[in-house]
């Protein structure tokens, strides 16, 4: 320890006083020229490859048929997901209670529609007519009340909301039973201890807080489900993507139009995630929302953060 | 007269494990039961089956004369379901370890919850009763706050409020304070000095003996699921008659 000499202060400035260097990352720089000049390319080509012929993009943006292809996109997204969630809650308490006939059926019930790929479900569920032509109430052993061929009564909307909201079901089923677990059981005791029912406590203590755990999740699942609902032009449903392929079949502007159907998926899934951050902001009972804080949080990555040396939060 | 609770050979086995052998126990109104003893001995399980949180596996107890959770139909023992118990909790309150508070309302909501929910008592009634509840606690300024802004202490005497507003015959106190910081202990043990001073059932099982000595009108000693001693806690405490009573009271007092 001797040996080190010992400097004289007066060469150094004083280490309260200035601020420290920070740390040079040479493959930050290179990387980052790398990803931007890529982009660069990208952006070029977006702008000077004639076949993405911009001018028929904006020519059929608002056109009638793609509008009504939209508004059918945005029903089947929300009617599939309502449904999906109300299966999905009855399928979870299922999951949840004692009886073991409920276990056993819900555990199948997701099973079942995890396990089997959407667009083989709406297939199957269109063609339900080929394994039950016919579909009738009636009192057991006694007179039929009510019948129809089931080809009158799936048609392709009604299909597709079966197989999709069944498919939704099985996902809603496992994120709303994890919601309810993750509630503390004292919980549901200290409501007992005032004499509330298991109904009141579901309904008051229990769903309300479950909730907050399962809706940034859900919304999520709103997302993916804008984006499955494309898979209904298997069965000549007039979506959004149905729609603009009918009209490219006309014209052959196939590109075109499919940039057109891209820009509204976009613009429709950016929507939802706006809608999904204001909610799940609002059961955390937060300050008020700004906009620019949800934008910012729409592009905030770990990997930023730490680079920056900034604390998680 | 006839006690408001009586225990009688109450038995509890989680498995093959027996936590409560055999508890005979009477609580006359307006007493105050202090159950001391060391952890594991059965005391916060007797506890627990006076409301039926926990099902006894034997041996019954009695809430002003009825059965609790057992119902007689001609000759022939039922259990209640789920829905006619909870008629019997109202009369039973109970306050926690861990508060349970309800943490997604605010400590007025938290109180006038069951009032509405279970006594459809109008949401104006209930405030006004809720509000005189959490003057009583000393939190009348906090009405509007969220468990998680408040104390360990605060919160605890917002479910002491809250246990209240259901108007019961009863309170049980499992451990209140065990799971409060040392400075906070006091607050809530006053609320609960204050209680048993306006005649209030009790049956408290606490670690806090300065409390049992001045407050309890009547002390059980539990060890091992049984009750080894019990009494009026000036006798227990200063002339206890079996080694086991001696060798916690030496550790603890």
């Amino acid at each position: 320890m001797a040996d080190i000499p010992i400097k004289s202060p007066a060469r150094q400035p004083d280490i309260h006083s200035i601020k420290p260097v920070d740390v040079f990352h040479p493959s930050w720089w290179i990387g980052g020229a790398l990803v931007l000049g890529l982009a660069v390319l990208f952006i070029r080509l977006l702008v000077t490859n004639e076949n993405l012929q911009w001018s028929v993009v904006w020519q059929y943006l608002f056109s009638p048929e793609i509008l009504a292809g939209l508004g059918r996109t945005l029903m089947l997204t929300f009617l599939s997901m309502i449904q999906g969630l109300i299966i999905g809650t009855v399928i979870a308490v299922m999951r949840l209670s004692r009886n073991p006939v409920f276990q056993a059926t819900s555990w199948a019930w997701i099973w079942f529609f995890r396990g089997v790929p959407p667009l083989v479900q709406l297939v199957f569920w269109y063609n339900l007519g080929l394994l039950i032509p016919e579909m009738s109430i009636s009192i057991p052993f006694g007179p039929t009340l009510w019948s129809a061929s089931t080809n009158s009564l799936i048609t392709p909307l009604s299909a597709a909301l079966l197989g999709l909201a069944f498919t939704e079901s099985a996902y809603a089923a496992e994120m709303i039973r994890a919601g309810i677990q993750a509630i503390n059981l004292g919980q549901t005791e200290a409501a007992a201890t005032l004499g509330m029912t298991q109904a009141q406590t579901l309904r008051r203590i229990v769903l309300p807080q479950a909730l907050r755990i399962i809706v940034p999740p859900i919304g999520n699942d709103t997302i993916s489900m804008l984006k499955f609902t494309s898979l209904v032009s298997v069965l000549a449903l007039p979506d959004l993507l149905y729609s603009a392929q009918m009209i490219y079949s006309r014209t052959y502007q196939t590109i075109p139009l499919l940039i057109v159907a891209t820009i509204w998926y976009l613009v429709l899934s950016t929507i939802l995630t706006l809608a999904e951050h204001y909610i799940e902001h609002r059961l955390k009972d937060g300050p008020p929302l700004e906009l620019q804080l949800i934008l910012k949080s729409l592009f905030k990555s770990k990997f930023w953060g730490l680079r920056r040396g900034k604390a998680m939060p | 007269m006839m006690p408001l609770l009586n225990v009688e050979r109450l038995s509890k086995d989680f498995g093959t494990h027996q936590v409560l052998k055999s508890i005979d126990l009477t609580v006359a109104a307006g007493d105050v039961t202090c159950i001391v003893g060391p952890s594991g001995s059965g005391k916060s399980t007797l506890l627990r089956c006076l409301n039926y949180l926990e099902v006894p596996t034997s041996g019954a107890v009695y809430l002003e004369g009825e059965p609790v959770g057992l119902r007689f139909k001609g000759d022939k023992l039922y259990r209640m379901s789920f829905n006619e118990l909870s008629l019997q909790r109202q009369k039973m309150g109970m306050v926690f370890q861990g508060f349970h508070l309800f943490p997604h309302k605010t400590a007025l909501e938290n109180i006038i919850e069951a009032p509405m929910i279970v006594k459809r008592k109008s949401r104006a009634q209930a405030t006004e009763e809720a509000y005189a509840l959490l003057d009583k606690v000393g939190l009348a300024d906090r009405a509007d706050y969220y468990p998680r802004q408040l104390s360990g202490g605060q919160q605890q005497r917002v479910a002491i409020a809250r246990s209240l507003a259901m108007q019961p015959t009863l309170m049980l106190f499992d451990e209140p304070t065990s799971a409060l910081d040392p400075e906070l202990v006091g607050e809530v043990l006053a609320v609960m000095r204050q209680l048993a001073e306006e005649g209030m059932t009790m049956v408290v099982v606490t670690h806090e003996m300065s409390f049992a000595r001045d407050v309890a009108d009547h002390l059980v000693f539990m060890d091992g699921g049984i009750i080894v001693e019990a009494g009026h806690p000036k006798d227990v405490l200063s002339n206890p008659q079996h080694s086991r009573t001696r060798s916690f009271l030496a550790r603890v007092l």
